[in-house]
């Protein structure tokens, strides 16, 4: 869900304004809330799923590295530098990716 | 499940490998087991659902057509939304590998199933083919050009030696995220829903709590279950698009 970048014509957004406020309007009557003010009690799925996808993903990456860095070690024989080296770039790429992730996600749509 | 009487019932006994046919070739093992049973059970009753469902061909569809009809303009809508108008060739791929994962994740809820998705190497089987397919296609697709994807146009020169291996890790993480958020998030639930079925059983009259804590998770699980199929599908739309069009 994160990582999509819909071209929604149906979205309130992209719809004239008094068809925005004919949509505010019914909500109202129906006592729905705002879907653009995130209350406290609505579970919002797509920013818990940004999290998760997050915490895996600089997770993976530093693992890919540390692999990466330990074949190289057993290879070259050059324990422990590689590894050390390779995880380190393992974490800088799994906050890049975390970092695309989260702004794609934020830049299209907001909730 | 456990046969032997007296044994302990833990939460992880649901994810236990049997084997039914005992199989061997070439010295490995590939025995037709519990999970290769429901994987194609899961075939199986896809082929069914979409195949029956569609049978009338009714203009205006009734509730198992509609269903069918769905989940067909969700992917539709999706690859063409991810991928661009090149994507219809891929729509066959990612329509079977979100209803594989959908039925995979829904069937694995029924009582006393088997969920192959919620062990990791299935889906790394999916997410590493999926890889190694996509990269495959990207250099046939670009050819060289392909390991420009390596290094983003704006970045300075000096900066190749650090930016070069952080991209290629990220690219390789790629299988690895792919297919643990989906085995994680089967595994997370399908423990969470044994643990506490088990509390409702030993806190005999105070079971009712746990109980309704069981409804509950079980809701979000069928959210989860169908969420997961989705992200594994757009994830690999959002792969392909990556190799057809070469940019992040």
């Amino acid at each position: 869900m994160a990582d999509q970048t819909p071209a929604e014509p149906n979205h309130p957004k992209n719809q004239p304004a008094d068809l925005q406020e004919l949509g505010a309007g019914l909500r109202r009557a129906r006592g729905e809330p705002d879907p653009e003010t995130p209350g406290p009690g609505r579970v919002n799925s797509r920013e818990m799923n940004l999290a998760f996808r997050v915490a895996i993903e600089l997770a993976a990456a530093m693992f890919v590295g540390g692999l990466i860095g330990w074949f190289l070690d057993k290879w070259l024989g050059t324990t422990p530098w590689l590894l050390m080296l390779f995880l380190i770039l393992g974490m800088a790429s799994g906050t890049l990716t975390a970092f695309r992730a989260a702004t794609s996600a934020g830049g299209q749509d907001d909730q | 499940m456990a046969e032997e009487p007296g044994a302990e019932h833990g939460p992880l006994d649901q994810f236990e490998i049997h084997r039914l046919i005992e199989l061997e070739a070439f010295g490995v093992d590939v025995s037709f087991t519990n999970s290769s049973l429901w994987m194609v059970l899961n075939v199986a009753t896809i082929t069914l659902f979409l195949t029956l469902a569609m049978r009338g061909r009714a203009i205006v569809p009734g509730r198992w057509q509609s269903m069918a009809e769905l989940s067909y303009t969700l992917i539709a809508g999706t690859v063409k939304d991810t991928i661009g108008q090149e994507g219809r060739r891929y729509f066959p791929f990612i329509f079977s590998l979100f209803m594989f994962v959908l039925f995979a994740n829904y069937m694995g809820l029924l009582p006393r199933a088997f969920t192959p998705t919620s062990h990791i190497i299935v889906t790394f089987a999916m997410s590493g083919a999926i890889f190694i397919g996509v990269t495959v296609l990207a250099i046939a697709k670009h050819g060289f050009k392909f390991f420009g994807f390596f290094f983003p146009p704006g970045v300075p020169i000096y900066l190749a030696p650090l930016i070069i291996p952080i991209e290629i890790i990220s690219y390789l993480t790629r299988p690895v995220s792919h297919g643990v958020r989906l085995a994680a998030n089967m595994l997370a639930g399908h423990i969470m829903l044994e643990v506490l079925a088990g509390f409702v059983v030993a806190l005999g009259i105070f079971g009712f709590a746990p109980f309704v804590m069981v409804i509950a998770i079980f809701g979000l699980e069928v959210i989860v279950a169908a969420l997961q199929a989705y992200v594994f599908a757009i994830l690999a739309a959002i792969y392909l698009s990556d190799a057809i069009h070469l940019h992040h």
